[in-house]
């Protein structure tokens, strides 16, 4: 009874196993096992297989892949860690296998070292704002994350503001940290976002889209009115514009674009623009 | 998780946008977001979509002795859920407050209204009658609860059957569905809850407030009427209007 079943999961596991390289742009499921280029010329279809030693200097061409969201690292091989489209981008330059990660959607944010966020201030603590970024926690912000703020000038900010911060600490073991001020010491751009303005949630997936280099769809919202836009990558976008009316049109055509195809943007777009 | 905190902005942007008379999603004052109603495939098996709001409800029965004060009356049983799939901030403990007014709102709506006659519900005097139960859960919660939950209800029992019985001297006979045909339930009218916002100290009205305009409104007016201009249930919340 017991070899059919170990024979069968042999099989399973060997047929699991697809090089990284003939998966790309197609739909991948958690638990699939990915093998990186080098991995398939040494492994069979039957499984491992014996290698020659080589006394050779030059032998191992070992490539660096660097393993992005929804992968990890199993043993040798990748294994996908959540739905979506397998991605692969090539190195720039100098050496190293390129990134590979898994394209999915989701609305619930999980903070990330790195990411810009915006941030709603729920409690102010002595020396610590707390900040709801949509993650399982609050973030901490330190009154002296900000441009130019010191003991004795402390920065303006109040419970309810919206503040545009990057994440310094953000794993699944600690509280999240955050700082509104890059490494040299300047904002950039960050701190206390404007009192006007709308803010409103969107999935993750769409926020990258916009976000991506060229993307049409800022570039067509930017030739239809003056606008102010700050994109959190939890999901949240801040607009403002002149008049509340526009707010609300920029609003409703962002939170569309994800459903929508290109020329049904571009039709909405030239209409907008007659009126 | 706790909810997630309205910004002073969101707050600012919302009551400056209602004092210009315009909606988030570009409604008129008056204007209902559409509703969708479908089917299940068992007898009295609904979900409504209002918007984005989605409550799914379920009718089912069963023969109970009756209560000792009302012999001769069938039993009617509602029951609202908060999913904790309807919004992040709903957990299992959390909810009391809210789930309490919503309760309380659809039992007065559905029951004292009389809607459904449980006269017709007794089998047996005193020994069986019919207990009617209602379940609704709320799946997503994008404002105005209580008008998805009463439609969804009212739907539901409208498209509910139950089991043929027949009495002959002390014999009581239930047929199954294959024997004979499913018997509707006898509902005299159809409440229907409308939910009115109130914003500038009572002077401005919104019908059918969606969750931001929720968070952000004065105070709360539920009218439950029928078709035949009768108030079944009126209640009124929220602070002081003038």
């Amino acid at each position: 009874m017991a070899e059919p079943a170990s024979v069968a999961a042999e099989s399973l596991a060997g047929s699991r196993a697809r090089a990284a390289r003939t998966v790309l742009g197609q739909v991948v499921l958690p638990g699939e096992e990915l093998l990186l280029p080098e991995q398939e010329d040494a492994e069979g279809p039957g499984g491992a297989v014996e290698r020659p030693l080589s006394l050779n200097a030059r032998a191992c061409s070992r490539v660096r892949v660097v393993c992005g969201p929804g992968l990890r690292r199993c043993g040798d091989r990748l294994l996908v860690t959540k739905c979506g489209r397998l991605r692969h981008k090539e190195p720039g330059s100098g050496s190293g296998g390129g990134v590979y990660w898994v394209d999915s959607q989701q609305k619930r944010y999980v903070p990330v070292k790195g990411d810009h966020v915006i941030g709603i201030v729920t409690a102010k603590s002595g020396d610590i704002f707390k900040v709801d970024v949509g993650g399982s926690e609050p973030a901490s912000l330190s009154y002296l994350s900000f441009e130019g703020a010191t003991k004795r000038n402390r920065p303006n900010v109040q419970v309810g503001d919206l503040i545009y911060g990057q994440f310094v600490v953000a794993n699944k073991d600690m509280e999240p940290e955050m700082v509104c001020i890059d490494s040299c010491g300047r904002a950039n751009g960050m701190g206390v976002i404007g009192q006007d303005g709308l803010l409103f949630k969107v999935t993750l997936g769409l926020i990258r889209k916009l976000l991506a280099p060229d993307c049409e769809i800022i570039q067509e919202v930017g030739k239809l009115y003056p606008l102010e836009i700050v994109f959190g990558m939890n999901g949240r976008i801040w607009v403002k514009a002149k008049t509340i009316q526009q707010t609300l049109i920029l609003a409703n055509i962002l939170e569309a674009c994800e459903h929508m195809t290109s020329d049904q943007r571009k039709q909405i777009f030239s209409r907008l623009a007659e009126s | 998780m706790k909810e997630t905190p309205l910004s002073n902005c969101e707050r600012r942007f919302l009551l400056r946008a209602i004092e210009e008379k315009k909606r988030l999603d570009g409604r008129q004052t008056y204007d209902y977001r559409n509703i969708r109603i479908s089917f299940g495939t068992d007898y009295g098996c609904c979900i409504v979509e209002l918007g984005k709001t989605r409550v799914l409800g379920q009718v089912s029965c069963e023969l109970v002795s009756p209560k000792l004060n009302r012999a001769t009356e069938g039993i009617l049983f509602f029951n609202l859920e908060l999913s904790q799939m309807a919004a992040p901030a709903f957990e299992p403990g959390r909810q009391s407050d809210l789930l309490v007014k919503l309760n309380r709102l659809m039992e007065r709506c559905l029951r004292n209204s009389k809607c459904i006659d449980t006269e017709s519900l007794c089998v047996v005097a005193g020994e069986k009658v019919w207990q009617i139960r209602v379940d609704l859960h709320l799946l997503n919660h994008d404002g105005n609860i209580i008008d998805a939950a009463s439609i969804a209800a009212i739907v539901a029992l409208c498209h509910f059957r139950r089991p043929d019985v027949s009495v002959q001297g002390d014999e009581v006979t239930l047929y199954t569905p294959e024997e004979r045909d499913p018997v509707p339930l006898s509902i005299h009218h159809m409440p229907i809850c409308v939910s009115f916002a109130f914003f500038q100290q009572g002077t401005y009205l919104l019908v059918d407030p969606n969750e931001r305009e929720e968070r952000v409104m004065d105070g709360l007016l539920v009218i439950a009427m029928n078709k035949h201009r009768e108030i079944c249930t009126i209640q009124s919340s929220g602070s002081e209007m003038q």
